[in-house]
């Protein structure tokens, strides 16, 4: 039994027929090719595999394909620009040594652009509270955080939203 | 010499890993891979009567479920052994690739099913029926030794796989003189090394030429071709190993596991291109773990607190199997008097198995558990002397003007343990000002007025890195003008990759961004030995750099001629070699063009083919780094949760090749031994049934459970290697336990709370409050 799944990733339009119980994360990673978005535990704990589903942060493990039906997906792959220019976050994890491993990255960087959004000006026990769902087993969250609180410094001397 | 090495160079790796663009094990697209999924033990001993794969094999989508006896004639041999033959050879400690017919712990490989899909594979492993006969399982450390205990496997006659003694002096008149000896039973757990992605392999079975091409995630990739070459009965011409992307070492992908033998046996078997994904359950079941140490320790000072003697009993889990030497118990045990002067030591190491997951190194590797018990003694001590714990340290540290320090026992490779540079004292005496050290009882004091219990401790450390023999180093120019370099080290996120271009981009006047490193391709270079042990950067880094300063003496010696003129007034620039002051260049491509050579024409005089040159720094002492931590945290003591609210340490890790890279490394590394002493437990019960198998029963620290970390550096360069390195991915680890738990115990001094174990979770620290209670304290 397979159903249809019409999503759309990143600004591209996806039509594809799926087994009901195939997760979102591994339809991004094997259906479209979208590796960028990683599975570190499968039960919904570590959050590398958090995309964003209509704006709000979501397990990738946790979500079927067929739930994200009619959806607007944002992974990893969609925050550069087209010219390769690296989003603000990226540039800040890149400038703050905000990655080592980088498996975790693409979770941690999604939840933060929501974060951003909704909180411009966090302080830093905010910021920690808010990538509580993300581990990383690297960096001991030193990097992420000063990447964080620079990226949010930044959108907000640019009036942007991440 | 240098432009960029010494400089905090951002990461060459980091644009790929940032945009979603890395190529980590389950990431590369292997058109007709079939998916392996293995049955597990439930049982953590048993015999297996009969195992049905009737219903498995009728699943559509199901191509095979094999056993050990299917595999088996693909095999050289059905159990597993080791490559680098170092030791006495016991055969009981190996596994099988896959059982053969008795399990050991809960989660050892029964079966493989290869489908077409995960999914699939995972359901047809569900519905292998296996009839377990239950055999009486051990999992107690202390109780396995005793003489009626369950033997782990029939094949034993004790659960004790080896006893040893590492001494030094007069330990016996050393006690007996002493004006104080106190005692400690000090038991410890580490727990698991969980980099966020598990472990990995991709084996692709080139059927048009009987080739087998091999991607993994691991540390190592020259020694796991070795085995898979031994173990599989292959060509070692037919194999290639190539490590993708690592999300993350931390010590367990150092190790060929059973469950890679049976997917490369199985693709041997089947003809096919087999794909094997690790989740977090089966890593916590079956990647190897660093478990439980007991310490049995007693300390002989002098009326001032000076160290006259160490004597103590290590007990070593080592669980079911071993998958390489043990050599964590050693670590341990040679370690444990750390940055101090100790006259005389006497060590007995057991080491026994228990019917529990394999054991081998995490971060640290048995260093820092040694630091825990030596530093909760210290503390021990200054508590039963009533001296500051930093002076009492500060006594018994090694001063500076007996550097370098021979401790009279040998490392693993035969070595006296040197401890080559340093000034010990002065680290400490840093980072206790930087700290407030001398203020703090007076906000304590203060705190403790408004109800609140914070507390501060310290502990120091060394950590001996730069394991040799060597690390393979390659530097390659070509006709193109791109540098490229070439080694068996692996790159699992600490920045390898950079820092090899930093120094290979001095040697020849590039900027790091153009040079291309390929670490971990048994295709590219012949030897290696990968990431371990803290020695990357004086192995691969030494190796590196004498093969840049090959590569660029050669072209030092053909732009010479080419360019009419003395060696002497060239230099390096831009990717070129310029007559200094002058306009005159030829590019770095075209001086790798001529050494290429064509056919017939001339060949420029005195040089070797190939603007290229490989190296081997040859290393056996290892390079001493050395830290001191400080914590301070705040005890709830409603609840036992502790809060690390302040974290400083300092480090001498020589000279820093990447200072960020390096800063990176310390964090991580501290965050580990957070984690050790608050949050991390592998639980098993009685029997050795695991209780803790996911991320919600076993915690890891997240970003709301740690604090910004204060970073100081003192630079000792090493003379053991020409980049005067020493390493630093585990020194972070190594001493942050027994710091944590220096500063609990300090916060809870009002209910004269003692700890001597970790770690130490807040059920267990609310009882010991209570108990203090109940003595009428606090």
């Amino acid at each position: 039994m397979r159903r249809r799944v019409r999503l759309t990733v990143n600004g591209a339009a996806h039509d594809r027929e799926v087994e009901p119980r195939l997760t979102l994360a591994d339809f991004l990673r094997h259906e479209l090719g979208l590796t960028g978005t990683h599975l570190g535990c499968e039960h919904g704990v570590c959050g590398a595999c958090t995309v964003l589903v209509d704006g709000h942060t979501a397990r990738g493990c946790l979500m079927l394909a067929v739930q994200a039906d009619g959806t607007e997906i944002r992974t990893v792959e969609g925050l550069a620009a087209r010219d390769g220019t690296l989003h603000v976050l990226q540039q800040s994890f890149h400038e703050h040594h905000g990655l080592q491993c980088g498996f975790c990255t693409p979770g941690m960087l999604m939840t933060l652009v929501e974060f951003l959004t909704e909180t411009p000006d966090p302080s830093e026990v905010e910021l920690r509270e808010a990538l509580s769902g993300n581990l990383c087993r690297c960096t001991g969250y030193h990097g992420i955080v000063k990447a964080a609180l620079d990226a949010a410094a930044k959108l907000r001397k640019m009036g942007a939203r991440p | 010499m240098s432009a960029v090495i010494g400089q905090p160079v951002l990461r060459i790796e980091d644009r790929a890993l940032l945009t979603g663009k890395g190529r980590y094990i389950d990431d590369i697209p292997l058109d007709g891979a079939l998916h392996a999924a293995f049955v597990r033990s439930a049982h953590p001993h048993a015999l297996i009567k009969r195992l049905d794969a009737g219903a498995a094999r009728s699943v559509a989508g199901v191509h095979a479920v094999l056993t050990l006896d299917d595999i088996a004639p693909v095999m050289a041999r059905r159990r597993m052994t080791r490559v680098a033959r170092t030791g006495k050879p016991k055969d009981s400690m190996w596994p099988f690739a896959l059982s053969d017919g008795e399990v050991a712990f809960v989660g050892e490989p029964v079966a493989i099913v290869l489908a077409d899909s995960r999914y699939i594979a995972e359901d047809a492993a569900a519905l292998v029926a296996v009839d377990y006969e239950p055999l009486p399982s051990i999992a107690d450390l202390r109780k396995c030794l005793e003489p009626d205990a369950p033997k782990v496997r029939r094949e034993l006659a004790s659960n004790v796989i080896a006893t040893y003694k590492v001494e030094y002096g007069d330990v016996e008149a050393a006690f007996r003189a002493a004006a104080h000896v106190f005692r400690e039973a000090i038991p410890q757990h580490r727990g698991g090394a969980h980099p966020i992605e598990g472990r990995g392999i991709l084996v692709e079975n080139r059927r048009s030429d009987g080739r087998f091409n091999i991607w993994m995630s691991t540390q190592k990739v020259h020694d796991t071709h070795q085995l898979f070459c031994e173990l599989l009965d292959l060509d070692e011409n037919d194999v290639r190993v190539v490590a993708a992307d690592v999300g993350g070492g931390f010590g367990p992908k150092l190790l060929v596991y059973p469950e890679d033998i049976a997917v490369l046996a199985a693709a041997k078997l089947t003809g096919r291109s087999v794909k094997w994904i690790e989740d977090r359950r089966e890593h916590f079941l079956g990647a190897v773990q660093e478990r439980d140490q007991i310490w049995d320790m007693e300390i002989a000072v002098d009326k001032e607190g000076r160290i006259q003697a160490l004597r103590g009993k290590l007990l070593h889990d080592q669980g079911a199997y071993a998958l390489q030497d043990i050599n964590l118990p050693y670590n341990s045990a040679t370690s444990v008097a750390g940055p101090y002067i100790v006259p005389a030591l006497f060590m007995e190491v057991v080491i026994a198995q228990t019917n529990k997951g394999p054991v081998s190194s995490v971060r640290g590797a048995g260093y820092p558990q040694a630091a825990f018990a030596m530093e909760r003694l210290m503390d021990l001590v200054a508590t039963k002397l009533g001296l500051d714990r930093a002076e009492l340290r500060r006594r018994n540290l090694i001063p500076p003007e007996k550097m370098p320090y021979e401790k009279p026992l040998k490392a693993r490779s035969g070595e006296p343990i040197l401890y080559d540079s340093g000034d010990y004292p002065a680290c400490q005496a840093q980072v206790l000002a930087a700290a407030g050290w001398e203020d703090f009882p007076a906000r304590q004091q203060a705190a403790l007025q408004d109800g609140r219990y914070i507390g501060i401790g310290l502990a120091n450390a060394v950590k001996g890195t730069g394991r040799g023999p060597f690390e393979s180093g390659l530097v390659r120019v070509a006709a193109s003008g791109r540098v490229s370099v070439f080694t068996g080290a692996a790159a699992m996120g600490q920045g390898l990759a950079t820092a090899l271009a930093q120094i290979t981009a001095d040697q020849l006047g590039v900027k790091p961004e153009d040079v291309t490193v390929v670490a971990g391709d048994t295709a590219t270079v012949p030897l290696g030995l990968g990431g371990f042990a803290s020695r990357q950067l004086i192995t691969a880094g030494s190796s590196v750099l004498l093969a840049g300063q090959a590569v660029a003496a050669k072209a030092r010696k053909l732009a010479s001629a080419m360019l009419e003129a003395a060696e002497a007034d060239l230099e390096f620039v831009g990717g070129a070699v310029r007559v200094v002051g002058t306009d005159r260049t030829v590019g770095l491509g075209d001086l790798a063009r001529a050494l290429r050579g064509a056919p017939g024409y001339a060949f420029p005089e005195g040089i070797e083919p190939g603007l290229e040159a490989s190296a081997a720094f040859r290393t056996d002492p290892l390079a001493y780094s050395n830290t001191s931590h400080v914590a301070e945290v705040e005890v709830d003591i409603l609840t036992g949760q502790v809060r690390v609210v302040r974290y400083l340490a300092i480090q001498d890790v020589g000279r820093r090749v990447n200072p960020l890279i390096v800063d990176g490394q310390v964090q991580g590394g501290i965050v580990h031994g957070i984690s050790n002493a608050l949050f991390e437990r592998m639980g098993y019960d009685e029997a050795g049934q695991p209780t803790t198998t996911t991320f919600a029963d076993y915690l890891l620290p997240s970003a709301a459970e740690v604090p910004m970390l204060e970073t100081l550096y003192r630079e000792s360069p090493s003379p053991l290697n020409p980049l005067g390195a020493k390493g630093v991915g585990e020194v972070g680890t190594i001493p942050a336990a027994p710091a944590v738990i220096s500063a609990v115990e300090d916060a809870l001094k009002p209910f004269g709370v003692r700890i001597s174990e970790t770690p130490i979770l807040p059920e267990r620290l609310f009882a010991l409050i209570q108990q203090g209670r109940r003595a009428g304290r606090g």
